[in-house]
């Protein structure tokens, strides 16, 4: 939760800042001096093409890898230099959204989200049983479902799911890896007005690595393109569709990027019209 | 009845502090305490909350109530846009029903309905080998006509992990068993003054059961686990399903080079067990009992005939595809989670060590009626 003075969106006060990142996996550069600033209350979007190092950027600033060279400042303290109480502080603010869910298979919803509560906020398991089942409420998943187990769950169930668990501890971060991928067209833009209604009601920052462009015209403030080890462009969706880069332009105004914008013209014109 | 959490003032109930997750205990027995009951009707200010979260959302909805909650633009205009909207929210999935009945049972039906699903899991859990091996020998039937669709190199892979690479354990274990059953003899032969029959002993042991046996469990340890495990990884990433949709057999990609393998492995790791096992107990019988191995060699010829070494040989095969089978049915049992290769590879484990003692304690009756 951000604190309450703060307006909700329109801050540039930033909580992540990525510096000089560099990750290397053997001889293969995937990053090379990155630099990358996500600000309170936004929705970043980063996009680029397959094997430019979008999850690997993600696990470098969430702490599971280590990067080679560079820092990542979160929420005002470097990860680096923390000892292990400490980051682990600041991962609890964390909220992760893993590509495939990632839900614990030998517990049911409630229990999976009741975890952290459980651990964490040290609540006895009625209270954390009983905020997971809001959670999942929240998440727009049938109360029959807090008892379900992940393998009984649909693709896109388990997405909403893993949103739910991703915000058991009310995050100040949360960290979205292709939550849309595998997901139907309607299932898809439900997520993505859930996230945009659910950050404008907590607060929290959206760092969200997406292929999907629906998603980037619907949810996302800024949009940040990956491209030759580095970020090539980060801005708002017009002014990165602009871009003179030869992938920037195939991605944004290939056939799919000219009916996703489109879209969005359409859905954006019809809400003028009824106001 | 002023507390950190709550006051009042006249008519009016102030929340006031940090409603958040860290405080939800505090704040809960806090309300507990207070003999503030429902505030559906009462006014309410939430102007001194200074921090405020789902946790602490849900609080001030459970005890203003969900009409009240909505309607939060209305008498509590002061409060932050972005709580508003939270509260809002969260009465919005409050609203919904959130309690699901589960069904529950007295007791005794509980534990009469669990003694049946075990019986019934048991049974289906026979029939399903039975039509599992009726399938694997069909299909191998049905391949042997047909050389060119043998999978050599699957099978020749498979040997070498389940067969060569156990030779060690199995020849250790087996030499170590074998010192093991000569002291046993040793000591309790010594008494009629007929040690030189620690020979016999070791060698009827390992030649019918104890060669062939451990060799068995141990390959249903170290084996069997391995084929649930790597079919039940298969299963649950879908690639069953992608093979069948193919259209080829995952009997005859999975399950026949396994067979095939273990076939080929168990009857020479069989006599590796044998010999190892008589390495041991001609070690005893020579350090301990001064038998030298001329001796032993002499004795062995003399008094041990071929055929107890063809009864425990032959019991090898049928270990070896009693093996695989199981170790690959359960694997196909696997559904989706991890949870589910972890118990299905234990059940595999124990289902095949099982079989493996049965099959050998009736073999055992078997040849003794038949006087071989």
């Amino acid at each position: 939760m951000s604190d309450s003075d703060k307006p909700i969106k329109q801050t540039t006060q930033p909580v992540i800042k990525v510096r000089g990142l560099i990750n290397r996996f053997g001889s293969v550069v995937v990053h090379d001096n990155l630099d990358l600033t996500l600000n309170r209350g936004e929705i970043l979007g980063v996009v680029g093409g397959s094997g430019t190092g979008k999850s690997v950027l993600l696990r470098s600033i969430v702490g599971l890898k280590r990067p080679n060279g560079g820092t990542v400042e979160v929420l005002g303290h470097t990860l680096n230099e923390l000892n292990d109480k400490q980051r682990s502080q600041i991962e609890r603010r964390f909220g992760v959204l893993f590509q495939r869910g990632a839900l614990f298979s030998s517990l049911n919803l409630q229990e999976n989200i009741a975890l952290t509560l459980i651990e964490h906020a040290k609540l006895p398991r009625e209270d954390a049983e009983h905020l997971a089942r809001i959670k999942l409420s929240l998440v727009g998943l049938p109360p029959q479902a807090a008892l379900q187990f992940p393998e009984s769950l649909s693709g896109g169930m388990v997405k909403r799911a893993a949103l739910a668990r991703a915000l058991a501890l009310d995050p100040d971060i949360l960290f979205l890896d292709e939550p849309t991928a595998g997901l139907d067209p309607i299932g898809a833009a439900a997520f993505d007005q859930l996230l945009v209604t659910l950050r404008d009601a907590l607060g929290f920052s959206v760092f969200l690595v997406t292929h999907d462009l629906d998603t980037l015209y619907a949810a996302c403030d800024r949009v940040a393109v990956l491209s030759q080890q580095h970020v090539l462009v980060v801005d708002t969706i017009d002014k990165v569709a602009e871009t003179n880069d030869e992938w920037v332009q195939d991605y944004f105004h290939g056939p799919r990027g000219r009916a996703a914008q489109s879209a969005n013209t359409a859905s954006s014109t019809n809400a003028y019209r009824q106001e | 009845m002023p507390s950190e959490w709550i006051a009042r003032h006249d008519q009016t109930v102030a929340l006031q502090g940090e409603w958040t997750l860290a405080h939800y205990r505090d704040i809960k027995s806090a309300l507990a305490q207070s003999d503030i009951g429902q505030l559906t009707h009462e006014t309410v200010s939430l102007d001194a909350i200074t921090r405020l979260d789902t946790a602490g959302a849900v609080l001030i909805i459970e005890l203003i109530g969900v009409e009240k909650a909505t309607s939060v633009a209305e008498w509590a205009a002061e409060l932050p846009k972005e709580q508003q909207a939270l509260l809002i929210r969260i009465a919005e999935a409050m609203n919904a029903p959130l309690d699901v009945a589960q069904p529950s049972h007295s007791r005794i039906n509980q534990a009469l309905a669990s003694v049946g699903l075990q019986m019934v899991g048991l049974w289906s859990q026979q029939r399903q080998l039975l039509a599992f091996i009726g399938l694997v020998i069909a299909t191998l039937f049905h391949l042997a006509l047909r050389p060119r669709r043998w999978r050599l190199t699957a099978t020749v892979a498979h040997i070498q992990q389940s067969g060569l690479n156990a030779v060690p354990i199995v020849a250790l274990l087996t030499f170590m068993v074998g010192a093991v059953v000569a002291f046993l003899g040793a000591t309790v032969l010594q008494d009629f003054g007929a040690t030189i029959y620690t020979i016999d002993l070791v060698a009827f042991s390992f030649l019918r059961e104890f060669g062939v046996l451990l060799a068995a469990i141990l390959l249903a340890g170290r084996t069997a686990s391995a084929f649930t495990a790597q079919i039940g990884a298969m299963k649950s990433n879908e690639e069953i399903d992608a093979l069948q949709a193919q259209g080829l057999d995952p009997i005859e990609l999975l399950v026949l080079p396994r067979v095939m393998a273990m076939l080929i492995s168990l009857p020479m790791l069989a006599f590796v067990g044998m010999l190892s096992g008589l390495a041991g107990g001609a070690m005893v019988t020579s350090l301990s009992l001064d038998i030298s191995l001329t001796q032993f060699m002499i004795t062995l010829q003399k008094d041990v005939s071929v055929t107890h070494f063809l009864v425990g040989l032959s019991k090898a095969p049928v270990f070896a595809f009693v093996i695989a089978v199981i170790g690959c049915l359960e694997g196909f049992k696997v559904s989706g989670s991890a949870q589910s290769v972890g118990e299905h590879t234990t059940s595999s484990v124990v289902q095949s060590i099982f079989m493996v003692i049965l099959i050998d304690a009736v073999a055992a009756l078997f040849f003794m009626e038949m006087g071989w």
